[in-house]
Formats: C-alpha cells, sequence, structure tokens
C-alpha cells in the first residue's frame, strides 16, 4: 500500500507530461524537479511547471532480453531515450512495435498504459509509454 | 445557427469524437486449431475474419484514455468546461475505484466535474451518451463525455473466445459547434437472462441460441421499429445505419430485417476485422461513421446489452462537420491499419490466460 501516495504524487507528470521550463536558461526538462540541473541556484524561483506535448523522436533505443519482472511478458521489449520536442530528454518504453521498425530519429508520442501492478489485489500505476507515430496525421515516423 | 450562440434547451450532439483500437490481432482459425474446432468456418460463421487483441499493459481505462485523448486533439474545447464525464464497460479494470477519475485526470478535465463508471453489457457507453444528453439538455453541464470501452472476456475454448475483443471510442457532448445532431434517442429495456458475470467471475457464461431471438434481436427490432415510429422516419431516409455487432450475422440481419440496406450499414460494421468490442461496439462503429460522413447525412445507431436493452438514436450531421480537423487524430481506418496478427500461445500470454506461479 505504501507506494499507491508516492505513485498518486506523481500522476500529473506520468499521466500528462508535466514537466518544467527554466526561466533562467530557457531549457525545458522532466521529470519536475526544483530545480534546474545546468542553472542550479540561479533557477531557484524560476522554475514553472508545463506541460510537454508528449511528442519527439528517438535519440537512443536498446531492446531489453533481460528486464525488469513487470515487463516478462513484453520480453523482448524496447527502451528509449526520447528527444521530446521541447528538448527535454525522456526514457520510456516503446510499444506495439518490433525494434527493427525503430531508428534513431524516429518519430513518437506519448500513450497511456499500465506500468505496473501491486499484485492481483493492490493498486494499479498507469503512466507514459511511447509509441510509432503512424497512426496519426503525421503519417509513417521515419524522418 | 450563429456563431457562438447556444441552442435552446434539448438540442444537443456531438462535439467531438475520439476512437482507439489494440495493434494486435487473432484469426479464429488460430484460436479453433488449439480446441479442435474447425476455425475457419467457425470464422466464417460468424463473419469475422480477425479479433482485436489488447497489450498486457492495455485495459478499459487505457483504451478509454486513448480514444478521449484523441475526442480532445479535435477539439477546442476547454476540458476545464467538461461538467461530467462517464465510462460505460463491462471490463472495469477494478470492482471499486472509478475508470472515470483516471480518464478524467488523463485528459486534464479534473477537479470540478462529476464523474461515475456506467455497465449494462454492451450497451453502457450508449447509455453514458443518453446521460450525457440530459445534463447538457438541461443545463446543468455545458459539456459532457461519454465512453463507451471493453477489454472483453471470453472463456478459453468457448463460443465467446473467437469474438470478444478490446476496443473503445468516445464523444465530447454538447449544445455549441455541434457536428453531429442527437435528435431523438429511444431505449427498450426487459429482464432477460441472455448473458451475465457473476461477481468474482473472471469469465461470462451465457444462454448459448436464447442470445438470438429472445435477447438481441427482440430488442434490437423493438428499439429501431420505436426510433423509426418515434421519428416517423422509413430506413431510405437514412445515409448509414449501425447497429450492436456480436459477430456480423446478428447484425447483418437485423439490418435486413428493418429494412436497411447493405450500402448504409457497411461503414459502421467493424465486427469483421476487429471482433466484438462490447461497449465500444457501436461507439466505434458510430465513429467509423463519422469519419467519413457529410453534412445533412442522417444516421441510424441501434446498441444493444444482454440482460437486456437497446438504446437507439437518430443523429444527423450538420455542416459544423465541414470545419470539424478530423485529421488532427486517427480515423479507424488508420487505427485498424497494419495490425500485428500473434498466434495461440502469445496471445494466451497477453490475455493472463496462462498461470503463472508468481502471481
Amino acid at each position: 500500500m505504501a507506494t499507491a501516495p508516492r505513485f498518486w504524487r506523481e500522476n500529473p507528470s506520468r499521466y500528462n507530461m508535466v514537466g518544467f521550463k527554466c526561466n533562467s536558461c530557457g531549457r525545458y526538462n522532466f521529470p519536475p524537479r526544483t530545480i534546474c540541473p545546468v542553472c542550479r541556484r540561479k533557477s531557484v524561483g524560476r522554475i514553472e511547471p508545463v506541460k510537454l506535448k508528449g511528442t519527439g523522436k528517438i535519440f537512443s533505443l536498446t531492446e531489453t532480453h533481460e528486464g525488469m519482472d513487470t515487463q516478462n511478458v513484453q520480453k523482448p521489449y524496447v527502451v528509449a531515450m526520447v528527444e521530446l520536442d521541447e528538448g527535454a530528454m525522456v526514457t520510456g518504453q516503446v510499444i506495439d512495435c518490433d525494434a527493427s521498425e525503430l531508428r534513431i530519429g524516429t518519430k513518437v508520442r506519448i500513450a497511456l498504459r499500465k506500468l505496473s501492478e501491486e499484485g492481483t489485489a493492490g493498486v494499479i500505476h498507469y503512466g507514459y509509454k511511447f509509441t510509432l507515430v503512424r497512426d496519426g496525421p503525421d503519417g509513417p515516423g521515419d524522418e | 445557427m450563429i456563431e457562438g450562440e447556444v441552442s435552446p434547451v434539448g438540442e444537443v450532439g456531438i462535439v467531438s469524437y475520439g476512437a482507439y483500437v489494440p495493434h494486435f490481432r487473432i484469426t479464429p482459425d488460430e484460436i479453433g486449431k488449439v480446441w479442435g474446432v474447425d476455425g475457419k468456418a467457425m470464422g466464417k460463421g460468424l463473419m469475422i475474419t480477425s479479433k482485436s487483441v489488447p497489450s498486457p499493459d492495455e485495459d478499459t481505462v487505457t483504451i478509454a484514455v486513448e480514444a478521449a485523448r484523441n475526442m480532445m486533439s479535435r477539439s477546442a474545447v476547454d476540458p476545464k468546461e467538461i461538467g461530467a464525464l462517464y465510462v460505460g464497460s463491462e471490463s472495469h479494470p477494478y470492482a471499486v475505484k472509478p475508470t472515470g477519475t483516471i480518464v478524467a485526470e488523463a485528459i486534464e478535465a479534473a477537479p470540478n466535474l462529476t464523474v461515475a463508471d456506467f455497465e449494462f453489457a454492451c450497451k453502457a457507453g450508449t447509455a453514458a451518451i443518453q446521460t450525457c444528453m440530459g445534463l447538457v439538455g438541461s443545463g446543468m453541464v455545458r459539456y459532457a463525455v461519454a465512453v463507451g470501452a471493453d477489454t472483453s472476456q471470453g472463456a478459453p475454448g468457448d463460443a465467446l473466445e473467437y469474438s470478444a475483443s478490446a476496443g473503445g471510442a468516445a464523444f465530447l457532448i454538447g449544445k455549441e459547434k455541434v457536428i453531429a445532431s442527437i435528435d431523438t434517442t429511444y431505449s427498450y429495456t426487459t429482464d432477460t437472462p441472455d448473458f451475465w458475470r457473476r461477481e468474482g467471475q473472471l469469465y461470462p457464461r451465457h444462454g448459448g441460441r436464447f442470445t438470438g431471438e429472445p435477447a438481441y434481436f427482440k430488442h434490437v427490432l423493438n428499439g429501431g421499429k420505436g426510433l423509426l415510429e418515434k421519428t416517423e422516419t422509413k430506413p431510405t431516409d437514412f445515409a448509414y445505419a449501425v447497429f450492436h455487432q456480436p459477430n456480423g450475422k446478428f447484425p447483418t440481419r437485423v439490418a435486413k430485417q428493418l429494412g436497411f440496406k447493405e450500402e448504409q450499414v457497411r461503414a459502421g460494421m467493424l465486427v469483421s476485422q476487429i471482433g466484438n468490442t462490447y461497449s465500444g461496439a457501436v461507439p466505434l462503429g458510430l465513429a467509423a461513421i463519422l469519419d467519413e460522413a457529410n453534412p445533412g447525412d442522417r444516421i441510424f445507431a441501434v446498441a444493444y446489452g444482454s440482460g437486456a436493452g437497446s438504446d437507439a438514436f437518430d443523429i444527423t450531421v450538420t455542416d459544423e462537420m465541414s470545419r470539424y480537423p478530423k485529421d488532427r487524430a486517427p480515423t479507424l481506418r488508420q487505427l485498424m491499419a497494419n495490425p500485428k496478427y500473434l498466434d495461440y500461445a502469445t496471445y494466451a500470454k497477453f490475455k493472463g490466460k496462462i498461470v503463472r506461479g508468481r502471481d
């Protein structure tokens, strides 16, 4: 039960990609923090929560064959570093595709999925994963 | 209607819509191989060539959220203007804790709204649409959201396993910038035990052949006839028709019995490719029709839920449709393109039908 409130506190960022903009250097970052990792002390009081669009492109990726228990039924699964359109870097699972369909630069967007569940009786944790932009107005994701 | 003008109480309709269908499929042939059944013949009888399968990390919540987000991306409505949100499903992930709260949070409509989950077998989504019509029509709320979504269950080896699938659609109901007005709705409800699932049971039970004549056909026919009488219309007045589609056979037959032609039904008939999406079925069929309908087109829709009841709707596409940014979210055709087919073993793993020691 202890993790329910911990996850709940992070719902805005897990569901809706709420990150922040540092009004000292202008950089966007994710997840939310109280100071900018670049400007540090200079950013105090200049951090603005911002909802990021949730679209970006793959910066780097790996196919995982030995991973977390929660992801075992999806093995092998792809984890990627995604550079969001705003510039923030986010790591997440890429779903509904084979690794062979992905390249560095492939366009992705967030989708809400189950991240984990605390057994069959516990709370279910939802949050973002990434999916290929292939069904939307932007067409095929490869650039 | 003048831009920005609020129509009189009673005139409500669809302001935006969005759909979602999972990426994976399985064929009846593949299921039949495991159970010693001629799956090809089964598929032919049911008029189903494949059914959608949710990924292990998908459930009714994630499907409802994806559909609702697609709906919101086609609309300029501020989510904070949404005063009510209802999710209809028979596969809510929690027995106690609403699906709708998660959907409301994920489209940033929370916290100033009322939310509840609906359940009426396969017609919970259309029951949600009717409730939203009442709230918006009475002026209690400015906008309301109705979602029909399911990850339906069929016991391994049961006839339902060949059709029970997953998907959902969401509708933003309001009075302003309505792309399709919902002019009349009519429901027909009786106590009929054709299909049920008791609390705590993993899989539903059904009455076999009893699910046909006294259940689906009686309620859909009476719902359809009731709507035609109430609106003083005939089938030829409608450009499109969509009926609940537990398989391809039932809606094809009921359409013919009511006097609708194949070309009126074609656009909203998705069951042959994605199976029976339960609470998502008529909402998805309606979404597929809205994907291609033009201003002035009239749509006849009848949803069916076991237990049993039908909800019928007379919908007219308005001129606003020509200004509606449909391409900001995927159409049904795009959502159903490029699926990945699974073998039965992978399907069983995805659906949690394999008991693992650590669970």
